[in-house]
């Protein structure tokens, strides 16, 4: 059974509909990708998992059905969604940035332990505890971001647009974490990317999203070698 | 045919309106007419809330300020220089009071004077939005008996000032307290058509578009500035109308009839009754005359108190119509006219089917 | 939620504590020498002018000052986290101090007080659940109005309940005067400063230190980065109404002993609270408290010092303060600029 399922989810933002049936499943212990281009859904489809927006359809998430219940409801479940702009909290410092991740799924007596282990990610947290969130560049921001969703062990991470504004090394280096991540605990992910070269090198399925549709699905071998997807998101 | 329909109702039900006001005098005695009268006077002050908050987006909690101004000018002019000097007053020598007149006379003064008043504090109020307008115009409401209070030898201080009765002109063959009444609802009846003018027309759409939106308002070519401030001078112009005719009513001024409560509960009526609509004038200005009396019988168990029950009422009222219809009485009132439109609508159709 | 990333780093030694630190004692320094400058100019102007009386009026202006600072961070609190202006907060205020009153018929004063604060804190709790809950998310002026709403229902309730007759209200600090350095001060005025102070640090450290307190915070910065983190948003905000409703509390239980009690008893208060969380900036809890205390000296000088004002115009010399404030510099000393997003 996948850990999550999207069963021709339509959602909308009032008037305007975002996504007209997606479905789409992840299973425990992969990387899948979510490409398309700006305006094409991806976001929206986080959106209507954590019930942040209008939906209409079955979400499921490890034999629950999670739509039209609230963000609170999917985060203790154990999805952690790290949101576009990151979701942190500017006027508090680094390490409660931090300790936040533990709170929520009633994680805070292991913090100690699940902070270290974050910290052994993110070297650079430990020298930094105590500088406000909002003072930290891009890169440090998202990886806070990253971090913070690690530390309460979560079934699910959701990462919207983690690429967004950063430069490329720093790109490479987020998404080399997130690998190993996957690799080395079996975290399950679900990343929505305009950046295709750089997630489907890490991801192991995609779906391309157009117009809040499901386009292409697949491998990503065999994204890589679909000819529609090279010419509009691969750029060969 | 239904659009044009549509569009009577609204000087339909006026003119019903000024056809039950003008018959009632004969179904009641002195007091209930004193009380009709006072519903008048409330009218003319929630109209110009309602231009201001309902209309134009500028919440007030200062209008009972205005209404008090508007009484004492009232007081003020129609006593003149000697008629204060009896009282043992002292006001200063530049004040321009006359000799006395008629005080129906003072009425547009008055609302000149408030509608001066308004403007000028409209101007710094631009600075001001939402949280910060409440808060600001809340300062003037708390100031104003206190200031009152301070210059006693203008305003009479605590003890006030005692008008002279009003007496009917020309002699005409009516009690006092039926003239008072006509005089209140003719200038209440004048001053709704006046605001009805105003709020249909251009002004009306800018305060609209205005409240909805400034920015966007600002982008499609209206100056929110202009409009903004003239709203609260027009609004502070019918407070003062308002207070100058509740001088004339009770033939007494002082500083405790215009307190801070006076402000909020005019702010509630206005709500309770609509804003955005002028008729919720109309139902605000009745809530507000007969709700206290009204909640204090029967009494309500072994509470001897009774009249601190008013206030209890009116607020459970507001929290109750703010969440279940903000629209006020009149909002609630078009959706059961729509409702029974449409059900009478439906009828036909089910039959052809 | 658009997110300010800035690419300067602060490379500072100093940690922010030391910093906070520094800043409180250069604010003492510097308020300590405008006060000093002050009397000065008075020593020219009063006649009879004496430091000693001097001193005593900047006491007797920190006690009342206490009273503005804890109502005014009650404000803040719940501005900072609802974003909504509470108007009610005086007369809930003023109802549980008329509940403390009958308690401490039938019990001593300290117990009375506490159970006032649990019974305060419930309340506060449960309004924010049952009235505020349905109209958080309407326009600002629903939300005003249904607060002004509660203002006048809780008014009359007060006086319906417990009639409107002025009463006394007991003090736990005895009637006497102490001297210090030839300044005659009151237990009352100290006592009344303590409690004040005590209640404000203990909300402080709370915030600060435990970890509810934390994520109350996080709340207040993001509601909705919450709420992904799976935090119960709804219980924080009660929480938090329910902690400004015991602050109110505390600040009525204050008051009540010298201004007695009347359901008016905190209106009064209330508006002084309004001009010192405005001077403070409405989003400062540190703005708060020295605006409060600041309002309380402030006003006490003036009202002792300057003729014109003297006893009847205090309170709308306070409310000049929070037009000007309002006028001239909005987010007040301590607050934020409010950017307009179009």
């Amino acid at each position: 059974m996948p850990l999550l399922e999207l069963k021709d989810v339509h959602a909308r933002y009032g008037p305007i509909r975002a996504l007209h049936g997606v479905s789409l499943t992840v299973n425990e212990g992969e990387v899948v990708a979510l490409l398309g281009a700006n305006g094409a859904g991806k976001t929206t489809t986080l959106r209507s998992i954590s019930s942040m927006t209008r939906t209409s359809g079955d979400i499921v998430f490890d034999g629950r059905r999670i739509a039209r219940r609230s963000p609170e409801y999917a985060a203790r479940l154990g999805i952690a969604h790290v949101p576009e702009g990151r979701g942190l909290f500017p006027e508090l410092t680094v390490w409660e940035n931090l300790r936040m991740g533990a709170v929520g799924p009633g994680r805070g007596a292991q913090l100690e332990e699940e902070a270290t282990r974050v910290v052994g990610y993110f070297p650079w947290i430990d020298r930094r505890r105590d500088q406000p969130a909002a003072t930290l560049s891009g890169g440090e921001q998202q990886m806070l971001a990253l971090g913070r969703a690690l530390v309460s062990r979560p079934r699910l991470l959701m990462l919207d647009e983690p690429s967004l504004g950063l430069a490329p090394t720093i790109v490479r280096e987020l998404f080399a974490i997130v690998h190993r991540l996957n690799e080395e605990e079996g975290l399950t992910v679900l990343v929505v990317e305009q950046n295709a070269t750089i997630a489907l090198d890490v991801a192991s399925r995609a779906y391309v999203l157009e117009v809040g549709r499901v386009a292409v699905e697949g491998t990503s071998d065999e994204l890589q070698r679909h000819e529609g997807v090279r010419k509009s998101y691969l750029g060969y | 045919m239904r659009r044009n329909l549509g569009r009577a109702i609204g000087p339909a039900l006026f003119v019903l309106g000024a056809v039950v006001v003008a018959l009632l005098p004969r179904f009641m005695g002195e007091f209930r007419l004193l009380q009709f009268t006072l519903v008048a006077v409330y009218v003319i002050a929630l109209l110009g809330l309602n231009i201001l908050t309902g209309y134009s987006g500028q919440i007030s909690l200062g209008h009972g300020a205005f209404v008090g101004v508007g009484a004492y000018v009232t007081a003020l002019l129609s006593l003149g220089r000697p008629g204060l000097e009896l009282l043992q007053l002292d006001p200063p020598s530049w004040l321009p009071l006359g000799d006395g007149m008629t005080p129906i006379f003072t009425i547009p003064i008055a609302a000149l004077v408030t509608g001066v008043l308004g403007l000028l504090i409209g101007i710094p109020a631009l600075r001001l939005g939402g949280i910060s307008l409440a808060l600001a115009t809340l300062a003037l409401a708390v100031s104003f008996p206190i200031l009152m209070k301070r210059y006693a030898e203008v305003t009479g201080g605590g003890g006030g000032i005692n008008l002279n009765l009003p007496e009917t002109p020309f002699g005409w063959d009516i009690s006092t307290r039926h003239w008072l009444y006509y005089e209140a609802w003719v200038t209440a009846g004048i001053l709704f058509i006046l605001a009805w003018l105003l709020v249909r027309g251009r002004i009306g759409r800018a305060w609209r578009a205005i409240r909805d939106g400034e920015v966007a308002a600002t982008s499609s070519g209206v100056n929110p500035a202009l409009y903004k401030t003239f709203a609260f001078g027009v609004s502070a112009a019918y407070a003062g109308a308002a207070g100058a005719l509740f001088a004339i009513e009770i033939a007494y001024v002082n500083p405790d009839t215009f307190p801070v409560a006076l402000s909020i509960l005019l702010l509630a009526s206005a709500v309770i009754g609509g804003l955005g609509s002028l008729a919720g004038a109309v139902f605000g200005a009745l809530l507000y005359e007969f709700l206290p009396i009204y909640s204090q019988e029967p009494p309500v168990g072994s509470f001897d108190f009774a009249d601190q029950a008013t206030p209890v009422v009116f607020g459970v009222f507001l929290i109750v119509i703010m969440l279940l219809l903000p629209g006020g009485v009149v909002s609630g009132i078009r959706r059961l006219w729509a409702f029974l439109v449409g059900a009478l609508a439906r009828r036909p159709s089910r039959q052809r089917a | 939620m658009a997110f300010p990333a800035r690419a300067a780093r602060f490379d500072l030694d100093v940690g922010p504590a030391l910093r906070a630190a520094i800043l409180g004692v250069g604010f003492l320094v510097a308020a300590v020498a405008l006060l000093g400058l002050i009397g000065l100019v008075l020593t020219q102007t009063e006649t009879g002018f004496t430091w000693a009386g001097y001193a005593q009026q900047i006491v007797s202006g920190l006690a009342q000052g206490a009273i503005f600072a804890s109502l005014a961070l009650a404000l803040v609190l719940i501005y900072r986290a609802t974003d909504v202006l509470n108007f009610a907060q005086g007369e809930m205020a003023t109802f549980t101090t008329f509940i403390a009153w009958s308690l401490m018929n039938h019990m001593s004063y300290w117990p009375a007080f506490a159970l006032t604060l649990v019974i305060a804190f419930v309340g506060g709790a449960a309004i924010e659940r049952i009235i505020i809950r349905p109209v958080e998310h309407r326009p600002e002026i629903v939300i005003v109005i249904v607060t002004i709403g509660l203002l006048i229902a809780l008014n009359g309730l007060s006086g319906w309940i417990w009639n409107p007759e002025i009463k006394a209200f007991d003090t736990p600090f005895s009637q006497g005067t102490t001297e210090i350095g030839g300044v005659v001060i009151s237990y009352q005025d100290l006592g009344v400063l303590g409690v004040c102070l005590a209640t404000v640090v203990l909300l402080w450290a709370f915030f600060r230190f435990t970890t509810l307190g934390l994520v109350m915070r996080a709340v207040a910065n993001s509601q909705d980065a919450s709420r992904l983190l799976g935090v119960r948003v709804g219980w924080m905000l009660a929480l938090g109404w329910g902690l400004a409703a015991v602050l109110g509390a505390v600040a009525g239980m204050m008051a009540a002993p010298t201004l007695f009690l009347d359901p008016n008893l905190m209106l009064v208060v209330l508006i002084y609270s309004f001009a010192a969380a405005v001077l403070g900036g409405i989003d400062s809890p540190v703005g708060a408290v020295v605006g409060g205390l600041i309002l309380g000296v402030l006003i006490n000088i003036l009202g002792t010092y300057v003729d014109f004002i003297g006893g009847e115009l205090r309170l709308p010399a306070a409310l000049v303060v929070l037009l000007l404030v309002l006028l001239v510099r909005p987010q007040g000393l301590f607050g934020h600029k409010v950017v307009r997003r179009v």
